[in-house]
């Protein structure tokens, strides 16, 4: 699995409540049989004109925001469908990070599986990013997953939640598949009782 | 064996804890899958990282495929498709289930079908299950009383490796339905009304249970659009308590145990209703008595109304970003704030998805095209959800009164809900639809959707603009 520690970047703010999974990568490019073709679907219905040709007002299209990898977005973001595509699209484009007041469930849970990290913030917090890269883009931001905390330049910092489990996961990489087998014994053992088992 | 009881738990509660494999402290539990539901989208991927480790599926007997995304609605074979990425992704299914020794309901089998609909349909769907399917969709399978949510790609490798998957415990809400149903006014408008109360976040982190007389009341069928579309209010899985109602729809079907062994998995399933005084995180009632036919107006399924009211007013949205969203969606829609929808125009009109494809809104959309038409100039597609449906559908003589009308009456599959298949809209163009998401380009790039139930869909195909069916009844 891919790792998280420490990133410091320029953010790209799109602000919008409710951003699907049908926006983030619409269901056309989900043709893919492999992961590494995504990232060209990533919002293309703003990316893109409708003639195909490239949306020079869309902001992921800026030059300025060319090399960005985190990125703001409005409240309940991924919500939608359960595709992967999602994050790998994001990550494609070279996004590793994501802050926003909350996040769908299944997105969550993808996004941290692809070394995507998913900072939940209080609303006045994502407020105060939103005008912080309105008046000045190219403010750059850390992110330090170790110590858990988001520093602005001047040194002013906050601090975010992750769970410790995901929170390992991203910084070693931890093979999650691998993690469950590791419990192939506790799995047989189910197995062995699993059909007289009542649910009460 | 039963477990050790303790306290009063809820019906989500006990399916949780006799499905936990293993459960240490600071990792998320380890969750035994029953059904591992899978079909062409979200699963290639998950086979390619089983190949380069050179892991077997675990329980391919636990496990079933369908295709249904990509497939074509004009014909069942793969050479109906012009689309050659779509044809290698089934393909690739074929390949991949053949590997593997999972069952599959390929194109043209008489069972093939979306999968929300085949697995309850062939009785794999059963109460006090954990299911998972790489599609946000599952939770409609929880209509039976049984922990079912959509997974990504990742997790469905989890699955097929280790029949396994890593799993926080998530809240409980319950959600009470009390009242009546007026005549014109169905599940999908209680599911699309509670969506429009909590939000399309409303229900993050949580497991809803929907209780209450009106839901006791409730077909298999209705009880499925309500769990169906409940992840369109953020939580991963609606689920209904399983009673005779839920019996009645299982008795005899393919996959569902039979003679003694039925008796013993009725027994099973009669411990599953939630306890007395047990805890729900939280608790929301919800009254039916004055409900409408419901539409949304934006683009998401939490921008709903009644189908009287009138669009709302960006302008009265005090907070910013809540505003410029609803500006951004009445812009896309091209619709404007205060006006009412009912005769707005309307170009498409698909009543399909594994929302409300069942034979029950077949026949409800039936009843108000019979002896109608479809008005001039406006297409209509009728996509039944499996070919059993079709079957069915054309045993009774629905697919006829579609076709006198002027509809087309097609194959089963996804079709136009995400329009992946080569159903879509064009750019700009107005659908109502019976389906669960109106997101920007979700039925073709550039097309609106305005999502209602199949009543709705059925009138307002019978005169071209939005129509409240209850003048039609």
């Amino acid at each position: 699995m891919k790792t998280f520690t420490t990133i410091t970047s320029i953010c790209v703010p799109i602000m919008r409540k409710n951003i699907d999974t049908d926006q983030i990568i619409p269901a056309r490019y989900l043709k893919a049989i492999d992961k590494d073709s995504v990232a060209d679907g990533l919002f293309a219905e703003w990316r893109y004109n409708p003639d195909g040709t490239i949306n020079k007002d869309f902001i992921l299209n800026q030059p300025e925001y060319e090399n960005a990898q985190i990125l703001l977005a409005g409240d309940n973001f991924g919500c939608g469908s359960s595709r992967e595509h999602a994050p790998w699209a994001i990550t494609g484009w070279g996004i590793k990070a994501v802050i926003s007041t909350s996040f769908a469930d299944i997105f969550k849970n993808n996004a941290l599986k692809n070394g995507l990290l998913p900072i939940t913030v209080d609303e006045d917090v994502l407020r105060f990013l939103f005008d912080l890269t309105e008046k000045a883009p190219s403010t750059e931001i850390t992110i330090n997953l170790e110590s858990q905390s988001v520093t602005l330049p001047g040194g002013t910092s906050f601090s975010f939640e992750i769970d410790q489990f995901s929170k390992k996961c991203l910084l070693t990489g931890v093979d999650q598949i691998g993690y469950i087998l590791s419990f192939e014994d506790q799995i047989n053992q189910f197995e062995q009782y699993r059909g007289t088992i009542t649910c009460n | 064996m039963k477990l050790p009881s303790t306290n009063p738990r809820t019906l989500f509660e006990k399916v949780w804890n006799c499905h936990i494999v293993a459960e240490q402290n600071n990792a998320p539990a380890i969750l035994y899958i029953d059904l591992h539901l899978i079909h062409e989208v979200t699963s290639p991927q998950a086979f390619t990282d089983l190949r380069k480790r050179g892991l077997k599926v675990r329980r391919p007997d636990l496990t079933m495929a369908t295709m249904d995304h990509c497939t074509p609605t004009t014909g069942t074979t793969i050479q109906e498709m012009i689309d050659l990425v779509g044809q290698a992704q089934i393909n690739q299914l074929i390949k991949n289930c053949d590997d593997f020794g999972i069952e599959l309901f390929k194109l043209g089998s008489p069972n093939n079908g979306i999968i929300h609909i085949v697995a309850p349909e062939r009785g794999f769907t059963q109460p006090g299950m954990t299911i998972v399917c790489g599609d946000s969709h599952t939770s409609t399978h929880g209509a039976f009383g049984a922990l079912a949510f959509g997974i990504g790609t990742s997790e469905v490798g989890h699955v097929l490796a280790s029949q396994c998957l890593l799993q926080k415990k998530p809240k409980t809400m319950e959600v009470r339905i009390d009242g009546s149903l007026s005549a014109g006014v169905s599940a999908k408008d209680i599911i699309l009304a509670l969506i429009a109360k909590i939000g399309t976040g409303g229900g993050t982190g949580h497991v809803i249970e929907y209780t209450g007389s009106l839901v006791k009341k409730f077909s298999m069928e209705e009880r499925m659009t309500i769990c169906n579309m409940t992840i369109e209010g953020g939580a991963r899985s609606g689920m209904i308590t399983p009673d005779e109602t839920t019996y009645e729809y299982l008795a005899g079907k393919d996959r569902v145990p039979k003679g003694s062994k039925w008796e013993a998995a009725l027994e099973k399933w009669k411990a599953l209703p939630t306890d007395e005084n047990a805890h729900y995180d939280s608790r929301i009632v919800f009254e039916t008595d004055d409900l409408a036919p419901m539409i949304t107006y934006g683009t998401n399924p939490g921008m709903g109304m009644k189908i009287t009211e009138r669009v709302p007013e960006p302008e009265k949205i005090a907070d910013l970003e809540e505003r410029q969203t609803m500006e951004k969606a009445l812009a896309y829609m091209d619709i404007r704030p205060g006006m009412k929808l009912l005769d707005h125009p309307i170009d498409v009109v698909f009543i399909g998805s594994c929302t409300n494809s069942r034979i029950s809104d077949l026949r409800q959309a039936a009843v108000v095209m019979k002896d109608r038409k479809v008005a001039k100039g406006l297409r209509v597609l009728v996509v039944p959800g499996s070919q059993e449906i079709k079957r069915k559908a054309e045993a009774e003589g629905l697919d006829k009164i579609f076709r006198n009308a002027g509809a087309e009456w097609r194959e089963a599959g996804c079709s136009m809900c995400l329009a992946m298949n080569g159903d879509h809209l064009e750019p700009g163009q107005y659908a109502v639809s019976t389906s669960n998401r109106n997101f920007e380009g979700r039925q073709g790039k550039g097309g609106r959707t305005f999502l209602t139930s199949p009543l709705t869909a059925a009138a307002t195909a019978v005169h071209g603009k939005i129509t409240d069916v209850r003048t039609m009844l």
